[in-house]
């Protein structure tokens, strides 16, 4: 009542405080136009912000463009752009490193995120706690777990190398986590499933859940066995929220770069140099916008057809 | 009443549609076009297949956007 009256004494302030003419103007919209009046500047944003700077990038793929020479002729090349990056192998080799680092993160990643959901299940003494200390990697930002780690990974002073030291007995300072060509990408997988796993866990957790209890009170009275009902009753039902974790973490993983620059810049040599390195490289040092534009569209059509299987995705388990 | 009578054009347009063009089957191909084309992108046995990637994708893209408003 108090807010209803708080509402309407505002309400007739604000009438109070507008001008006539305005006031007049407004009275003469239709329902229609006033809502247009609303949603015309967050569509202005959107068109600015979003959809322009994509159709000039497709328009700079087909050409020479370059951004570091502005005052230059720009050629149209047609689709020399694309069929540049689609016959190179090193590009094709960026792929390949992406796709190896996108399979292993994801692998561990949903192992991993699996069995901490299927233990957090089972709500132990302290259940509430332990997940919220497993939640925090996840709530940091990518640049400040990307210094962190590359201090863990020190090989004088990082705390890393002195756990790995204690375990198999090898000296602290005999290997370098980010400078060695076999472990680099390791140290690269290591950071993006400490820090993703538990969001693999709250999904796979949400399907857990949403199992209903008397499907197993049914399989007691069957007597079939934990194993039996983990693999007839509990994976089935928590596979569509495993699927959806796996698609969501895949599109992240293939569009990665914040965390591979702050580590390694793509280094030792290119063996960590995925896509979107490689796009860097290409579009801010070697100043080839046009080229790097196709590149950039070549990896927003892949993104976007995930994202395509991923909402359909979405709307299966939603429609469960 | 008026929803019931909203609905039947919508029923009787999918029923007149071919089975095999409805939304989920042709959601189905989309779907495995994209899939092929991600797979093609990413692998690292033959150029030619990362080659023709893109254009799957983007046949399974443009095929997804359109199929996606196909009557069920």
């Amino acid at each position: 009542m108090t807010e209803q009256t708080g509402l309407s004494g505002l309400v007739d302030r604000a009438a109070l405080v507008t001008p006539p003419v305005v006031a007049r103007r407004v009275r003469g919209l239709s329902e229609r136009a006033i809502a247009w009046l609303f949603i015309t500047p967050t569509m202005l944003l959107l068109l600015a912000i979003n959809i322009f700077p994509l159709i000039w990038t497709i328009r700079l793929s087909f050409t020479n463009y370059r951004a570091n020479r502005p005052n230059a002729t720009v050629l149209d090349v047609g689709l020399a752009n694309y069929q540049s990056i689609l016959t190179d192998p090193d590009v094709w080799a960026a792929m390949t490193v992406t796709a190896r680092f996108v399979f292993w993160s994801i692998l561990i990643q949903t192992v991993l995120g699996f069995t901490l959901a299927w233990l957090i299940d089972k709500k132990f003494r302290g259940h509430g706690l332990w997940t919220t200390l497993i939640l925090l990697p996840m709530m940091l930002s990518p640049a400040v777990v990307g210094n962190f780690w590359t201090f863990l990974y020190q090989p004088q002073i990082g705390l890393f190398n002195y756990v790995i030291s204690a375990l198999t007995g090898a000296p602290a300072s005999s290997f370098q986590m980010l400078a060695q060509v076999p472990l680099a990408p390791w140290a690269i997988v290591i950071v993006d499933t400490w820090m993703w796993t538990p969001y693999v866990m709250l999904i796979c957790l949400a399907g857990l859940r949403s199992i209903p209890d008397y499907i197993y009170e049914a399989a007691e009275v069957d007597r079939a066995s934990p194993w039996r009902q983990f693999w007839s009753i509990t994976l089935p039902m928590a596979l569509p929220f495993i699927m959806l974790a796996v698609l969501f973490r895949g599109i992240e993983n293939f569009k990665m770069f914040d965390m591979v620059n702050l580590l390694t810049g793509g280094g030792p040599g290119s063996t960590t140099e995925v896509a979107s390195i490689t796009l860097k490289r290409e579009a801010f040092e070697k100043w080839r916008t046009g080229y790097s534009s196709a590149f950039a569209i070549i990896l927003f059509v892949t993104v976007f057809g995930l994202a395509n299987i991923y909402v359909k995705a979405l709307n299966r388990v939603k429609s469960r | 009443m008026n929803g019931i009578a909203q609905d039947r054009p919508t029923e009787h347009a999918a029923s007149r549609w071919p089975r095999p063009l409805r939304r989920g089957p042709m959601e189905a191909v989309a779907t495995v076009l994209i899939a092929a084309g991600v797979l093609m992108l990413l692998q690292p046995f033959a150029l030619v297949l990362y080659t023709y990637s893109f254009v799957t994708t983007l046949a399974g893209v443009v095929m997804f956007t359109i199929v996606s408003k196909f009557p069920d």
